[in-house]
């Protein structure tokens, strides 16, 4: 069957500033299809559907819809033209109904008849295989029935051309599932769908023609039939990549942070952690799973001293072979006493203070110090600030999820980012520069990152070497327990890669690591045990090595599952 | 077809595009230009507003050469000139710490204000019955100590209960007002609400040099100090992280409460020496009107300088410089009133509206469509 041109772009280029976000740009969409725009990060994709939508004007080049040439310089253009984008972001009101929401800004003479915008948006969630209820509110909503919403929205306005937007990136295995299948319905029924992504096994499920972007061009359009997960990405990198996450089997695993039936009521007194009880073992990496929002970052600063806490315990335990010396806590007399006596450690490793004591009396000593030695190692960190968790010596390393808003400071270089956590060294009143200068450089060095110098600001370096800069900063001070939030959201792949191999050594290393990820496939593949967590309640700890998507998906929705421990 | 037609007549005759790279010479010399501008603008104010210019429009050159009389034709006026400047960069640097933070202290008129006032309620009531080396270290002290009680307070309002400090340090300006007209009342019986020339408590010019050489000395030694403190201290460093990010100050252990409370301390000691420059080094006097509206002024000196105290030697010149010509005019020109205002008023908004130009450009609609875009 001969297919149709839908909508063609020719020649389309698009400029910030000194950046060309596309460059002469050709491509078509048919009629009846699934197109996939497939890219790194940054490659242009969402700025070339903009273009389409009305968001932006093209610099240079022209477009045409069913053969003939068109102007599109608002929304309101494209929905003259029937092209509906749904964004990543959602753009709805959450007060009112859905149906209300689909409405809004539908220009039809008279008023709206609530009745039939009903009945109408039932038609159209019946005939692609929707499940929606009109007059619900936005806010009793799920993210996927938002997201609902917002497609109706666009289908109700008569598109036959929907845009989305990364549309799979905050939903289950089982809910992507269910908008596949209605994609595929309305590509049945002659309506062109063009989806933005970067996950490449989306693309080779749903689609029938892949367009590739690279560095704001195209590369080139392939029949999905014809493709393989490498060859997309070789094309979309630009080179041969190796996907494999290299997992080592952990080993000398010892429990090192224990979060203990922790709760958490946040700013607006709503319980955000709910009994969170777990442990992170040494040279292990243990993710944690869930929707957008369950409670992950909430747990990460609750441990890091950042969240104020409602009751619970966070017990760190800090290795014994660490340095003897440094457990002397100046904090307690007694200690103080012992270490004034003289408190190291002969060459058979018993204490030199213990000589001319009788064995009963050597014996007793012990086990005094014994039971203070576990008081000073075993520290609970609850209530403690960031600053005082620091000084008990507890190295704890922490990448928050918003880079430049929390672990970095955007309008510095990055050796003055490296002072945020050691400029305190610094003599007198005055910083010390040199250091974190000397780390700066070799975190540029090691990582790879690509910066004009050490005093760019960090604000202007892409993504991934932003990511490589944070990260790099947090291992350079030898962590016991390292927590990272979605490190690698919004890199490209080779940053990924980067990412994923320093978070493996430093499991090998012997370091707790804890990763919040959003991919299942990337958590299925780097971490030992995964945490699963819904509305801030651990729903089940599973093995990585065993355990599938969709039995991670089920616990990341359902909501009253029991807590059950699978792997150890 | 003919509706696409349409469509393509409503393409914007130009859109704005952010720059990404901002050339610094390229920026100098836009400021330049809008400075040139700005004068040329007020040229043709003057014109129409007066009488004498209407009349005879060669006088223009008059009106020009009045600009620059106001501050460099003689050594008197040249050194008043310099005097007006160190003043107003000694409350534009008082002001720098707390705008490096993001905390927008527009109390700088009160706690200056507060500082001429300790420093005078020092020399009225203890003056020539004390050494006047001591009474002039007593005088220091209250000073300070005035600008920095006027400065915490909204701090620690802001700190504890995270109050609004820009409506809040106004505030304080009017309640800084009618201190000072209180204790007018009551040290002067005969309610003409003037306090004379007090005859002790002045600081003594240096054994060389004119009269306001110490004063312009004072404030260039600060203006170095608070470059050093900003830039290579502990606490300047803390200062940017607060101002770039307060989740990234808890983050790394800062004690974000501390930093604020600390830093307005900074800004109000920085405003009691203001205040006891012009208290015991000019005025030896008080009125509601002693700081005179400089800090206000001092606001768009540090920010037009980008709150770098170096930088803020060229724009403190630069709007002292405005001043001096404006007031020279109105004194040459026999217009009274608020015509110095207007003409400081046009040429700072083309200073202020040209970093929109350094900032973005224009892109044309046949620029757009043709090739030559890119630059």
């Amino acid at each position: 069957m001969e297919k149709k041109i839908a909508l063609s772009m020719r020649g389309i280029t698009k400029r910030f500033g000194g950046v060309v976000a596309n460059h002469n740009v050709d491509l078509d969409i048919y009629e009846g299809e699934i197109l996939s725009i497939l890219g790194e990060n940054g490659c242009g994709k969402t700025t070339l559907m903009n273009m389409i939508s009305g968001i932006y004007f093209p610099d240079e080049g022209k477009i045409y819809k069913n053969g003939e040439e068109v102007v599109i310089t608002s929304p309101k253009d494209a929905f003259d033209l029937k092209i509906g984008m749904i964004h990543q972001h959602f753009k709805l009101v959450d007060l009112f109904t859905a149906a209300e929401n689909i409405v809004l800004g539908v220009n039809e003479k008279g008023q709206h008849n609530m009745k039939n915008v009903n009945s109408r948006v039932s038609q159209i969630a019946e005939k692609y295989g929707f499940h929606i209820d009109p007059q619900k509110k936005i806010y009793d909503m799920s993210v996927s029935e938002k997201q609902t919403v917002e497609i109706i929205k666009v289908l109700y306005r008569g598109a036959d051309i929907l845009i989305l937007d990364e549309p799979t990136a905050v939903l289950t295995p089982q809910e992507i599932d269910r908008l596949f299948a209605v994609l595929r319905r309305m590509k049945e029924d002659g309506k062109s769908i063009i989806i933005i992504t970067h996950k490449l096994h989306e693309v080779l499920s749903v689609s029938d023609r892949v367009a590739i972007l690279r560095k704001g061009e195209h590369i080139a359009t392939v029949d999905t039939c014809d493709a393989t997960e490498s060859s997309l990405t070789e094309m979309m990198v630009g080179k041969k990549v190796t996907l494999d996450i290299g997992r080592t089997d952990p080993v000398n695993v010892q429990p090192r942070l224990e979060v203990k039936e922790l709760n958490c009521i946040d700013a607006e007194g709503i319980q955000v952690l709910k009994d969170i009880t777990f442990t992170a073992n040494s040279g292990e990496i243990l993710g944690i799973a869930g929707i957008a929002g369950s409670g992950q970052r909430e747990l990460l600063e609750a441990i890091a001293g950042l969240q104020p806490i409602a009751s619970g315990q966070i017990i760190f335990n800090n290795p014994k072979k660490d340095k003897p010396v440094t457990f002397f806590h100046k904090s307690l007399k007694r200690v103080k006493e012992m270490a004034a006596q003289d408190a190291f450690h002969d060459k058979n490793g018993a204490p030199m203070r213990f000589k001319g004591m009788s064995n009963a009396q050597i014996k007793a000593q012990v086990a005094a110090e014994n039971v203070l030695f576990r008081e000073d190692e075993v520290m609970n960190l609850r209530g403690k600030t960031p600053l005082e968790i620091r000084s008990l010596g507890v190295r704890l390393s922490f990448v928050p999820e918003d880079r430049l808003g929390m672990g970095l400071v955007g309008s510095m270089g990055i050796t003055d980012n490296m002072m945020l956590r050691s400029y305190r060294k610094g003599h007198a009143g005055f910083v010390d520069r040199k250091q974190p200068k000397a780390l700066a450089e070799d975190i540029i060095k090691e990582l790879e990152v690509v910066t004009p110098g050490v005093n760019t600001p960090v604000r202007r370096l892409s993504g991934g070497n932003v990511q490589k800069v944070l990260v790099g900063r947090e291992i350079a001070f030898a962590p016991k327990v390292l927590m990272a939030a979605y490190p690698v959201r919004g890199l490209d792949i080779n940053s990924s890669y980067t990412i994923y191999n320093l978070l493996n050594k430093q499991k090998q290393n012997g370091v707790a690591v804890i990763f919040v990820g959003e991919d299942l496939d990337v958590l299925l593949a780097l971490c030992d045990r995964i945490m699963v967590i819904n509305s801030g309640k651990v729903t089940g700890m599973v093995d990585a090595r065993t355990a599938t998507k969709e039995e991670i998906g089920l616990m990341m929705t359902q909501t009253d599952t029991p807590a059950k421990e699978v792997a150890q | 077809m003919s509706e696409q037609k349409k469509r393509a007549a409503h393409e914007p005759l130009f859109h704005l595009a952010k720059r990404t790279d901002v050339n610094p010479v390229r920026a100098w010399v836009i400021r330049l230009v809008a400075i040139l501008l700005g004068m040329l603008a007020c040229g043709l104010v003057a014109f129409a507003l007066i009488e004498k210019l209407n009349q005879n429009p060669e006088k223009i050159t008059d009106f020009y050469y009045s600009f620059i009389k106001g501050s460099f034709t003689t050594e008197r006026k040249l050194w008043k000139f310099l005097k007006n400047m160190a003043i107003l960069q000694c409350i534009s640097l008082a002001v720098t710490p707390a705008f490096r933070m993001r905390f927008w202290n527009i109390g700088a008129e009160g706690q200056t204000l507060m500082g001429v006032l300790g420093s005078i309620t020092v020399a009225f009531y203890l003056g020539g019955k004390i050494p006047e080396w001591q009474l002039l270290i007593l005088m220091f002290i209250a000073a300070l100590i005035y600008g920095a009680v006027w400065a915490v307070i909204p701090a620690l309002f802001k700190a504890k209960w995270n109050t609004n400090e820009t409506l809040f340090t106004l505030m304080m300006n009017y309640v800084a007002t009618y201190v000072v007209s209180y204790f007018l009342v009551i040290w002067v019986p005969s309610g003409s609400s003037t306090l004379g020339k007090l005859k002790f408590g002045k600081l003594p010019p240096l054994p060389f040099g004119n009269q306001y050489l110490l004063i312009i000395l004072i404030v260039l030694a600060l203006t170095v100090f608070l470059f050093i403190y900003l830039k290579y201290s502990k606490q300047g460093y803390e200062i940017s992280v607060v101002g770039e990010s307060i989740r990234t100050a808890q983050y790394s252990g800062i004690n974000v409460e501390k930093v604020i409370i600390r830093t307005m301390v900074v800004s109000g000691l920085l405003c009691g020496l203001a205040g006891y420059l012009i208290g015991a080094g000019l005025d030896q006097s008080v009125t509601t009107e002693s700081v005179g509206g400089q800090g206000f002024t001092a606001i768009i000196v540090s920010w037009l300088a980008n709150f770098n105290p170096i930088v803020m030697i060229i724009t403190s010149a630069l709007i002292s410089f405005l001043n001096s010509g404006a007031a020279q005019i109105s004194q040459d020109f026999n217009v009274s009133g608020a015509l110095p205002d207007v003409i400081v008023g046009i040429i700072l908004f083309f200073i202020i509206g040209c970093e929109f130009f350094i900032n973005y450009k224009m892109v044309f609609r046949h620029a757009a469509n043709g090739k030559g875009a890119a630059k």
